[in-house]
């Protein structure tokens, strides 16, 4: 539909946080409930009755389809005679519910291994990255970077678009010590100049 | 600990919990320094350009030419400039109108760029209704992960869990299928040693998910901390906030948090539809000329009511709540857009269904029951009350987030995140009311008692030879709810002083649903209170004449209801918006006076102790510069007596239009650091032709040093039309016509600064230039029309930070 989807479907190849692929994710996280049957788990009627005369209360829940809903169909055993049944049912009040135990089990489990795959990430990078990455050279003038953010730009704009070779893993390469770089500087705002809501 | 060795320090060793985490991640498309422009059809226009002299005749197809990436994009912190927003979308759009008649594709591009507007917005409707899905369904399952598991399927929270099996009606919580720690681990639930063991997993729990949020948002987003609402009023534009990760970093994080103080409404409210959107079409749309054809305003308002619709099931409300506080300029067709936003994510978050019953919130009531006049009293005391909450609230935080700020405190965010969550859950165990969750004790609040109900707080004495089914009258209180008054009074006084630290900590945490609660449970007790009162003394005067026994006159819920909105309003000086979302909420259409009374009660209240809202006063503490609408500008002061330069400064800066060299341009660049240059026509005459913006002048010669050929560092700079001839051995010239402003706003010396201020408010200007007899004279920025406000009014001018 849109020119630039192509131009954005190359560049998310090395992008690995898109928001395109979210908006995939996403999806997958919606086929299910629309292509889920309804299976006998998933629906049921619960009518609530309440204490009457000397009967205590009590939930009953039974699995049957909406038009069978109601309090002749799903109270059983009726704890009331015959004649009292209807006034019993007056006071009973049925709701039909349902609910998708697949929806809900694909979207924990995303959950789960979205974060699962964050916190291993992390501690990849906490432990492992520092013993096979040697220093490079390029993240020492960083430290010694003054306030200025205009300078930044102005500094590391020419030095980094001129020295890398186009193979996918250099490019790579330069986005993640971009990434880098840029999440160092927003925890310097917000951690160190409290520059954020603090 | 002087600033510049602390952080040194912290790069190099690991001394407090300030490690640095080297992190080599996900990239991310990022405007600054793009080692790979997707600009190869567009070098071609650039090479037309090397002319110079008489050649360079500028054509209509040159001024249009695609512009580089990154020219026209803003940095870190600075606020979005609208006026120039809107008149490049309005280009833009002319530009792909006019082209369509010369192709199909052309046409099919056109078409698709009037729709893209749509098409985004649908997009954002979509993702913040599937986020908010997920965001429900994980915040449950963890909150109830803090108190056993499910064995049928541990991804079921409590009540699934108990779906199917068949409760008792006094013990609705037990069901054999979900096992409380205490029972997993001991086998039995009952006894002190189980109490303990359930206590300690308790916390344990909380204080592993406040951890894992908080070390989520310092290792990927630290933009992600806070309800983020501050730094999206005065239309701010983060860099950081632009690609996902705070999104992400939010939406994970707010499920861990779900289980303390704070709660994940706030978050809701911005997060993620903004960033990956609002950054993606700014940045396709610079590179590619041409793309979701929307300026940033109108997707963070879009975003907003979205966000607002899905957390609170009240898209109308969401429309309302992105009027009235986060727009800064809001034409007709933004409202349109929203209100489309709102509408999907209200469908898509309805499709996932995530409470099982077709709601879009958890505390969806229904009441229908009448209100007398004279209860207007005790609503207009919960006003009261919002608003004297509501101000003390928004002092001791201001007061906090300070100290936090400015002492040492500040420098140990996870150690802070940690003992806080541990305070908070220890404190919050033993009583039921404070281990619940927040949502959960809300709806629980504002529930009417029928008969079906047999909660603690539901604890009447009741007549059973009275068959009226769920219509019951006013009851005498039994012993239940006596205990649930005192457990509920004192989880209001917790909750008062606990939300004060909680917010502004570095995870991401808002403040509707607490501050809600409190105001919900302040309601309960008032109208506990009251209705005890009509029943025991209905033959008062007040009471006789439409209150007599056996009559069902006073809702207690509806009592929660009215103090959740005069607490919320309060806190956050909303009127119209909070009222609407409240109705939506609970579908009461009777109760809209109440709700009306007491917002407009709190919120006098609350203006007549500090003018503040919560994010004003947040906007204030970090020196955000936010032009408030609300207030008016009252002194005789003139535009001279802003502008910069004053009279003993350096003269103004200025470039001239085709006097100078690249080289320097790049002096003066690098020398200063404004934002922007005003560009005159000679030294000597200086006469007024255009601005020209920092970021645009720096990319544009670096991309002219590397691209261009014979662009050396004494070509001459010309920003305009016809350039004047030079000798043939000269280096050729550099044309930047294209990044040059034409239209620069300027008003006279003498102008007023009512008007001044107002022009700025009003346009949404970042700067404005200051002529006199036609000849530039000075500039004044938007920081300094701040700083001026201040300085009227005696506040600290120097607090105004950023560009």
């Amino acid at each position: 539909l849109f020119p630039q989807a192509p131009r954005m479907f190359a560049q998310s190849s090395q992008n690995c946080g898109n928001p395109v692929l979210l908006l995939l994710l996403l999806g997958c996280v919606l086929c299910p409930p629309a292509q889920a049957s309804k299976s006998s788990e998933d629906i049921r009627c619960k009518c609530i009755c309440p204490p009457y005369r000397n009967i205590s209360g009590h939930i009953y829940n039974k699995n049957v389809s909406q038009k069978d809903c109601n309090c002749l169909h799903v109270v059983e055993p009726m704890p009331v005679p015959g004649n009292d049944v209807e006034a019993y049912c007056l006071l009973c009040e049925c709701k039909y519910e349902e609910r998708s135990t697949t929806t809900i089990k694909v979207i924990i489990i995303i959950y789960l291994s979205v974060v699962g795959a964050l916190l291993l990430y992390m501690a990849f990078l906490v432990l492992v990255d520092p013993l096979i990455r040697k220093p490079d050279p390029y993240t020492q003038p960083l430290h010694n970077e003054e306030d200025s953010e205009d300078t930044h730009s102005l500094a590391t704009g020419p030095t980094l678009a001129g020295a890398r070779a186009n193979t996918v893993l250099e490019r790579v390469e330069g986005a993640q010590q971009r990434w880098k770089r840029q999440v160092q500087e927003q925890r310097k705002t917000v951690f160190d100049r409290h520059k954020m809501l603090s | 600990m002087d600033q510049k060795g602390y952080r040194r320090g912290s790069f190099q060793s690991a001394t407090s919990d300030e490690d640095m985490l080297e992190i080599a991640g996900a990239s991310m498309e990022f405007s600054m320094a793009d080692d790979d422009p997707p600009l190869d059809r567009e070098r071609g226009g650039f090479s037309s350009y090397n002319g110079g002299g008489m050649n360079g005749t500028s054509t209509m197809t040159d001024f249009l030419e695609e512009p580089l990436p990154g020219v026209g994009t803003y940095e870190d912190f600075n606020t979005i400039d609208w006026v120039r927003e809107k008149s490049r979308d309005r280009d833009r759009h002319r530009e792909i109108t006019n082209r369509s008649k010369e192709s199909t594709w052309a046409l099919l591009h056109s078409v698709s760029d009037a729709f893209s507007g749509w098409l985004l917005m649908l997009l954002i409707g979509l993702l913040a209704g599937s986020l908010a899905g997920l965001i429900d369904i994980s915040a449950h399952w963890m909150t109830d992960l803090k108190e056993g598991v499910c064995l049928a399927g541990f991804w079921f929270n409590h009540e699934h869990c108990c779906w199917k099996s068949n409760t008792t009606f006094t013990d609705r919580d037990k069901c054999p299928e979900w096992k409380s720690w205490s029972q997993l681990i001991l086998g039995h639930g009952e006894g002190a040693f189980a109490y303990i063991l359930n206590y300690l997993m308790y916390v344990i729990w909380a204080l592993m998910f406040s951890l894992l949020a908080v070390l989520l948002v310092k290792g990927f987003a630290p933009y992600a901390c806070g309800s983020g609402i501050p730094e999206r009023l005065p239309g701010q534009v983060d860099a950081g906030h632009q690609n996902h990760h705070p999104g992400a970093g939010r939406v994970l994080g707010a499920e861990p948090r779900q289980g303390g103080a704070p709660g994940p409404r706030g978050l809701l409210l911005w997060e993620h539809p903004v960033p990956p959107l609002h950054q993606v079409p700014q940045e396709r749309g610079q590179a590619q000329g041409g793309a979701w054809g929307l300026q940033p305003g109108e997707v963070l308002s879009a975003a907003a009511a979205a966000g607002v619709s899905v957390a609170f099931g009240a898209p109308i409300g969401g429309v309302l709540f992105s009027l009235e506080e986060v727009s800064y300029y809001f034409p007709l067709k933004t409202l349109w857009r929203s209100f489309f936003a709102a509408l999907v994510a209200a469908f898509t978050l309805r499709s996932i269904n995530p409470f099982g019953n077709s709601r879009l919130v958890l505390f969806y009531v229904e009441f229908h029951m009448p209100w007398h006049l004279l209860e207007l009293v005790p609503f207009i005391l919960l006003g009261i009350f919002g608003g004297l909450w509501g101000a003390f609230f928004i002092r001791s935080n201001i007061a906090w987030c300070r100290r936090r700020k400015m002492t040492r405190l500040g420098k140990y965010p996870v150690l802070e995140v940690f003992v806080v969550t541990a305070i908070t859950a220890i404190l919050a165990f033993p009583n039921e009311y404070t281990r619940m969750s927040t949502s959960e004790l809300i709806s629980e609040l504002f529930n009417d008692c029928g008969i079906l109900d047999s909660s603690k707080l539901c604890e009447y004495v009741n007549d059973f030879n009275s068959t009226k089914g769920d219509d019951l009258p006013d009851r005498a209180a039994g012993p239940g709810v006596y205990t649930a008054m005192w457990q509920l009074a004192l989880a209001l006084i917790m909750k008062v002083f606990i939300t004060i630290f909680t917010f502004g900590m570095k995870v991401p945490s808002g403040l509707f649903i607490p501050s809600m609660a409190v105001g919900a449970i302040a309601g309960r007790l008032l109208g506990v209170a009251v209705e005890q009162l009509a029943f025991y003394h209905h033959d008062w005067a007040i009471f006789s004449g439409w209150c007599s026994q056996g009559a069902d006159c006073i809702t207690p819920g509806l009592y929660a209801m009215v103090g959740a909105a005069a607490c919320l309003g309060g806190v956050t000086r909303m009127t119209v918006s909070l009222v609407v979302i409240m109705f939506e909420l609970t579908g009461g259409l009777e109760y809209i006076v109440p709700l009306m009374a007491a917002a407009m009660t709190s919120k006098w209240v609350a203006d007549a102790i500090g003018r503040e809202g919560i994010y004003d006063a947040h906007i204030r503490l970090n020196g955000y510069p936010f032009l408030e609408a609300k207030e008016e500008f009252s002194h005789k002061t003139r535009a001279m007596d802003v502008m910069r330069p004053r009279k003993n400064d350096p003269p103004l800066t200025v470039i001239t239009q085709d006097s100078m060299t690249v080289e320097d341009v790049e002096t003066i660049v690098t020398s200063t650091t404004y934002s922007g240059y005003p560009v005159v026509v000679s030294r000597t005459s200086q006469r007024l032709v255009g601005f020209v913006l920092r970021r645009d002048l720096i990319i544009s010669i670096e991309n002219a040093r590397k691209k261009q050929d014979g662009i050396v560092s004494t070509s001459v700079i010309c920003f305009t039309d016809y350039c004047p001839p030079l000798p043939p051995s000269s280096p050729s010239v550099l044309k930047l016509r294209s990044i040059l402003d034409l239209s620069p706003f300027t008003v006279t010396d003498e102008t007023p600064m009512e008007i001044v201020v107002d022009i700025f408010r009003k346009l949404g200007l970042r700067q404005c230039l200051v002529t006199h007899n036609g000849k530039l004279l000075g500039i004044i920025t938007k920081k300094d029309v701040l700083k001026h406000i201040a300085q009227m009014a005696n506040q600290d001018p120097d607090s105004i930070l950023f560009n």
